[in-house]
């Protein structure tokens, strides 16, 4: 469905922004709506944060935007005692990598703090996160981690790939009581959509169909999600008419859109930018299997970056990491083989 | 020397004394599962900086946690059966002993990773400090935990914002098996804070009065907005580090020491020298703590095992 459309066919009006000052609004109407929530990471005051997704808060709130020195492990620690003790701190880490330095803190302490301390205490922590490739920035600042989080019990996953998105889930993030991983796409900060000029909220859990279609049904999320689309396009050309699936939210998984949508199709492709090995993909293939086992006319398949560290050189970088080609060629082989 | 805080401290003190033999006889028995790590020869430490703290205050502790909610007033039945993984512990038996803790008492998790209690325990600060509430966080680890990452990190954080915790570091010399001296050149550890902008004072962690003295005084400093302290307190542990490890590593003559050295004996030759209690005092006190504890042990053994059926309740998918 596209809230778009539904929306100007209502009375809401809309505005056009970017996903970086979705994500900025998002903050600002959460600090305002509650004086428990304060920023921490390195520049976020006002420097305005590695991206620019801070800007003009400190200004604002110089009592709830801190800067940090760059020591991810000891304030993403911090923010869990905070957020343990009343609070609810969103970190901002500078680049997704690094969030391998802090998952000490986010792993076993604050996804274990409210089951060893039997619920009478919380850590509703939002980690945002830039993350993602196809920047040339090569290796240690071009991944994306959300499969290691999915893996742990108490943490919830988060990746929106449109402006909407961005400031409805990241305020719905806010209100959740539990640790969210938000990762923001890098290539996604300057792109712009609609957005309702009143205050609305997206439920975390929930997949949106951005496009219907009959034949298959396309998964992906954040920025790659583009490439899953322009390949629908392409194949809608060839008379093939794919559903496409934005789950927006990876941990928990929204079953009932992705089983109601690959019993509809009878055959799935899982999109993602990194890599395969115990990844999302695997996890909506294996769950693809186990609810639809009958309806499946092919086994689904994953499309994902290729198992090697993102390189630098974009001749490089492009061939590890998913395009648009690639999704149309492995379509276009499920409907070859019939 | 106060009466009524000298009888509290030894209480204290007495009350892990017992609590850890209990602990120590029925794991060899067999009755508690999984590994147990003792605080028996630091009590003084627990003991002397938990009585500073009001109520809503906040400690984190750590594998060797046992000491930490006894001296913060935990309920000795709840402790035990905990350590049973009964369903009357203190975290219904989804800890045991390396995570007793409760937010009961303002306990931030007992972390069985050493120094990563170090940024939670500065968290509740921070969040303290935020919500300008007055309240003071002690933050307990060991010797080893100096070692980590995470001590520097929410040290010097500590430090910028002048958040109100103290730092106690329970220096028994050993992390696990290998002797701090060996693991940093760092002479003295309270030296380690000063680099950070950070008082650092070395007391002797076996002298009761000492380590609420020095607390104490941290604790003011940081209620009244004047930022964070490191107490290094030198102790020992009498046993090993978990319970059933062969001593291979500490000299016997170290261990002999450190055993004469202990907290609960020269403070109760102190208060019967001073005659603030006399020895039937005492030996009442000794009396009614084994009680106490004989009849936390029988409670654990009563207790419930925990239903399996709520294995996932407090987790959130």
């Amino acid at each position: 469905m596209n809230f778009t459309n539904f929306f100007i066919s209502g009375v809401i009006k809309l505005k056009e922004i970017t996903y970086k000052k979705a994500l900025n609004e998002a903050i600002y109407e959460e600090m305002l709506r509650d004086e428990k929530v304060f920023v921490a990471g390195l520049d976020v005051g006002k420097y305005g944060g590695a991206f620019g997704v801070t800007e003009g808060l400190y200004e604002k709130f110089p009592d709830r935007i801190f800067n940090m020195p760059i020591s991810e492990a000891g304030y993403t620690g911090m923010a869990v005692g905070a957020a343990m003790t009343g609070m609810r701190p969103i970190v901002e880490l500078q680049i997704s990598d690094w969030v391998t330095i802090a998952s000490d803190q986010l792993v076993n302490n604050g996804a274990n703090m409210p089951y060893l301390l039997m619920g009478k205490t919380s850590v509703p922590l939002v980690m945002r996160l830039p993350s993602g490739g196809y920047l040339s920035y090569a290796c240690q600042h071009s991944h994306s981690w959300e499969s290691w989080f999915c893996f742990v019990p108490g943490i919830k996953v988060v990746l929106p790939s449109t402006p909407y998105d961005a400031k409805g889930l990241l305020k719905s993030a806010i209100r959740d009581n539990n640790i969210v991983i938000f990762l923001e796409h890098k290539r996604l900060y300057n792109t712009t959509g609609m957005v309702p000029q009143e205050e609305y909220t997206v439920p975390i859990g929930k997949a949106n169909i951005v496009k219907e279609g009959s034949d298959i049904t396309i998964i992906s999320y954040s920025f790659v999600l583009t490439k899953a689309l322009e390949a629908a396009k392409i194949l809608a050309g060839e008379n093939i008419d794919a559903e496409v699936l934005d789950l927006r939210t990876v941990k928990p998984l929204d079953e009932e859109t992705i089983s109601n949508s690959v019993k509809k199709t009878g055959r799935a492709v899982i999109v993602q930018e990194v890599w395969k090995n115990c990844s999302v993909a695997s996890e909506v293939s294996a769950l693809i299997s186990e609810k639809c086992f009958d309806y499946l006319d092919h086994p689904p398949v994953r499309i994902t970056a290729k198992e090697c560290p993102t390189p630098f050189s974009p001749v490089l970088e492009n061939s590890v990491l998913p395009q648009t080609e690639d999704i149309v060629a492995e379509v276009k082989k499920l409907f070859a083989k019939k | 020397m106060d009466k009524k805080l000298s009888v509290e401290l030894l209480t204290t003190m007495l009350k892990i004394r017992y609590f850890e033999q209990a602990a120590k006889t029925l794991y060899k028995e067999g009755q508690i599962p999984g590994s147990i790590h003792l605080y028996i020869g630091e009590e003084a430490v627990a003991a002397g900086a938990c009585a500073n703290l009001d109520q809503s205050d906040y400690i984190s502790s750590t594998h060797r946690g046992h000491g930490h909610v006894i001296a913060r007033g935990g309920d000795l039945n709840r402790v035990m059966a905990e350590l049973f993984g009964k369903a009357d512990g203190y975290n219904g038996g989804r800890g045991g002993s390396m995570h007793i803790a409760t937010m009961e008492l303002g306990i931030l998790g007992a972390n069985g990773i050493v120094g990563a209690g170090i940024p939670l325990a500065t968290g509740a600060a921070f969040s303290s400090f935020i919500r300008k509430s007055g309240q003071v966080t002690i933050c307990f680890f060991g010797d080893g935990a100096t070692n980590q990452g995470t001590f520097h990190e929410a040290l010097n954080i500590a430090s910028v914002f002048s958040l109100p915790v103290v730092y106690v570091c329970e220096n028994n010399l050993y992390g696990v098996g290998t002797c701090i001296k060996n693991t940093t050149r760092c002479q003295q550890l309270s030296m380690r804070s000063f680099g950070y902008g950070i008082e650092g004072i070395t007391i002797d962690g076996n002298d009761v009065m000492a380590v609420y003295e020095t607390v104490g005084k941290a604790v003011q400093k940081a209620r009244s907005g004047r930022g964070p302290t490191f107490i290094e307190a030198e102790t020992y542990r009498w046993g090993t580090h978990f319970e059933g490890e062969p001593d291979t590593y500490r000299d016997p003559e170290e261990v002999k020491r450190w055993k004469e050295a202990e907290p609960i004996g020269r403070f109760e030759k102190e208060l019967t020298g001073k005659n603030i209690l006399d020895a039937g005092e005492i030996k009442l006190l000794h009396k009614n703590i084994q009680g106490q504890v004989d009849r936390a042990v029988e409670f654990a053994k009563a207790s419930p095992l925990p239903d399996a059926g709520d294995v996932l309740k407090y987790v959130i998918n």
